[in-house]
């Protein structure tokens, strides 16, 4: 049993209160995680690739082009799986519908790649119907490089860390192929309303 | 290891940002100089926050001294350095670490380069030489920015003598009656105070990362073995 | 963090796990070759989990995940670990 140090508060925090999933707690921040180094590209290097499930590069854009796709505003709640939660998130960014439209593809999940190796896994249907995007802006500014920028994926629906930050490639695939935290604990699928935060949860 | 109890016995500012606490920790195991322990901060409400703290004090003291560098917007640095009073308990798991210590087996001279904070595990490899009566020379290299900004400096001055050297690099120091060197620790420094390559100093380098990385690269482009240069990062800020 | 820890600071989570001071053996990347201390690798603790990389080539070498009742270890980015004193003569030592 941890004894409690008189005194000590830590990061501002409140309980949920039914606001959020079982087990969250609401921050006024917006904490920082990563695994890796915050990578560094130069926009004129950056795309955004498609690729289908027979390998072939289905969609490309620079960030130029990608810029001038179809964009939305959404305001959004984010739970990360180590607690916190933010409500009412504000970003900007092209909904996976309109980035995988045009694509012809029946691949049932998609792994996002991110620059420095990160990995992600999903359905395909959760990335779909109005569910994800790739954003750009946060909070009114341009997303800042701690935080993904130049673009993450964003999937709120699901636990923060299927977020991708510095998102570059979608990979559609007919098999599942657990990503960086999937494949070391992390649940598959990780739906903060179920807590599903670890295999077998 | 366990987590173990560890009560505040004493809190005292070193500098504007740096508080030393002496704690009691019963079962404290002992430890080595230039370990660390893990200290574990419970709120009510079972929220938990983390972090590591290099052991200032050397082997065999009565109570083991952390001394924590002010982070302001810190979780843990802000409560240790503004919030602990003498009686408060928190939990520290440790001595860990059997990679950046200094026993002081054997005569081979020893580089101690830290910056910031990085210099708390180094003055307990400097007080131990002291307690001990090392035959081993020790030369001591801390930049700071700013006078007031040496951490024990008074305590590093005293410990100087026949085997144990002390140079002090400020980098933003304004007054004009500092003596010492001015602008930061690089290799031309190294080269003027330390040992040349073919004495194979141990070399301990310790403090925010960028520092580090810095001095390890220039004591490696200096021609030193990186085998015998030993480094411990504290992040950006220094912990 | 843009400036992370090194495997220093992951002595005592990793001590726990494997029951002697891991961070002292040397540690070759099965991407790139490197070897060295594990305490020498780049930590990234404010994670999910506990990830160390390479020095060298920046691959992830050891990831930890805990909940509050398992840990989940991947050890693929290590080709090989080199521990010290734990020939058959003598044991690891504890922490």
């Amino acid at each position: 049993m941890a004894i409690v140090s008189r005194g000590f508060r830590g990061r501002r925090r409140q309980p949920g209160a039914g606001l959020v999933p079982p087990g969250q707690y609401l921050v006024d921040d917006f904490p920082v995680l990563t695994a890796g180094p915050t990578p560094d590209i130069a926009l004129e290097d950056w795309d955004l690739t498609v690729v289908d499930e027979s390998g072939a590069v289905a969609a490309r854009w620079t960030w130029e082009e990608f810029r001038s796709l179809p964009a939305e505003e959404v305001t959004v709640d984010i739970h990360c799986v180590t607690k916190w939660s933010k409500l009412g998130t504000r970003w900007e960014g092209v909904s996976l519908d309109t980035i995988l439209g045009e694509v012809d593809t029946a691949a049932e999940f998609v792994v996002a790649v991110s620059d420095g190796g990160y990995t992600t896994n999903l359905p395909v249907a959760d990335v779909l119907d109005g569910r994800a995007w790739v954003a750009y802006r946060f909070d009114g500014e341009d997303l800042e490089p701690e935080h993904g920028g130049p673009a993450r994926l964003l999937v709120p629906h699901l636990y923060f860390w299927k977020s991708a930050k510095w998102v570059r490639e979608l990979r559609l695939s007919d098999e599942d192929e657990p990503g960086f935290w999937e494949s070391v604990g992390y649940h598959n699928y990780g739906d903060p309303w179920r807590e599903q935060r670890y295999w077998g949860d | 290891m366990r987590w173990l109890v560890a009560t505040v016995a004493e809190t005292v500012p070193e500098t504007a940002r740096a508080v030393t606490l002496s704690l009691d920790v019963p079962d404290w195991p002992g430890h080595r100089a230039g370990q660390h322990v893990d200290v574990r901060l419970t709120a009510e409400d079972g929220y938990t926050a983390q972090r590591s703290y290099s052991i200032a004090s050397p082997p065999g003291s009565e109570r083991v001294e952390l001394t924590v560098d002010r982070i302001d917007d810190g979780e843990v640095s802000p409560y240790l350095t503004t919030v602990a009073e003498v009686g408060d308990q928190f939990e520290v798991r440790g001595p860990i670490g059997g990679w950046f210590v200094w026993d002081g087996t054997d005569s081979t001279p020893v580089l101690l380069v830290g910056g910031g904070s990085g210099v708390v595990p180094l003055r307990a490899m400097l007080r131990h030489h002291a307690a001990s009566d090392s035959p081993a020379a020790m030369h001591l290299v801390y930049s700071a920015r700013t006078r007031g900004d040496v951490i024990y400096r008074r305590e590093l001055e005293a410990l100087t003598g026949p085997r144990r050297a002390l140079t002090l690099a400020l980098t933003r120091e304004s007054s004009p009656d500092w003596a010492g060197h001015r602008g930061r620790v690089d290799a031309e420094l190294l080269a003027a105070v330390g040992w040349p390559p073919a004495v194979r100093p141990h070399c301990y380098v310790c403090g925010p990362t960028p520092f580090v990385e810095a001095v390890a690269d220039a004591l490696v482009g200096l021609g030193h073995d990186p085998g015998r240069v030993r480094t411990e990062r504290f992040g950006p800020t220094g912990g | 963090m843009d400036t992370p820890l090194d495997g220093n600071a992951t002595g005592g989570a990793l001590g726990d796990l494997f029951g002697f001071d891991v961070t002292v053996a040397v540690s070759t990347c099965a991407t790139c070759g490197d070897a060295r201390a594990v305490a020498e690798l780049r930590a990234y603790l404010d994670a999910p989990g506990i990830v160390l990389r390479c020095a060298s080539c920046g691959a992830p070498q050891l990831r930890l995940v805990r909940s509050a009742d398992r840990a989940w270890l991947d050890l693929r980015g290590i080709q090989v670990l080199e521990i010290r004193g734990a020939g058959i003569a003598e044991p690891p030592g504890p922490s």
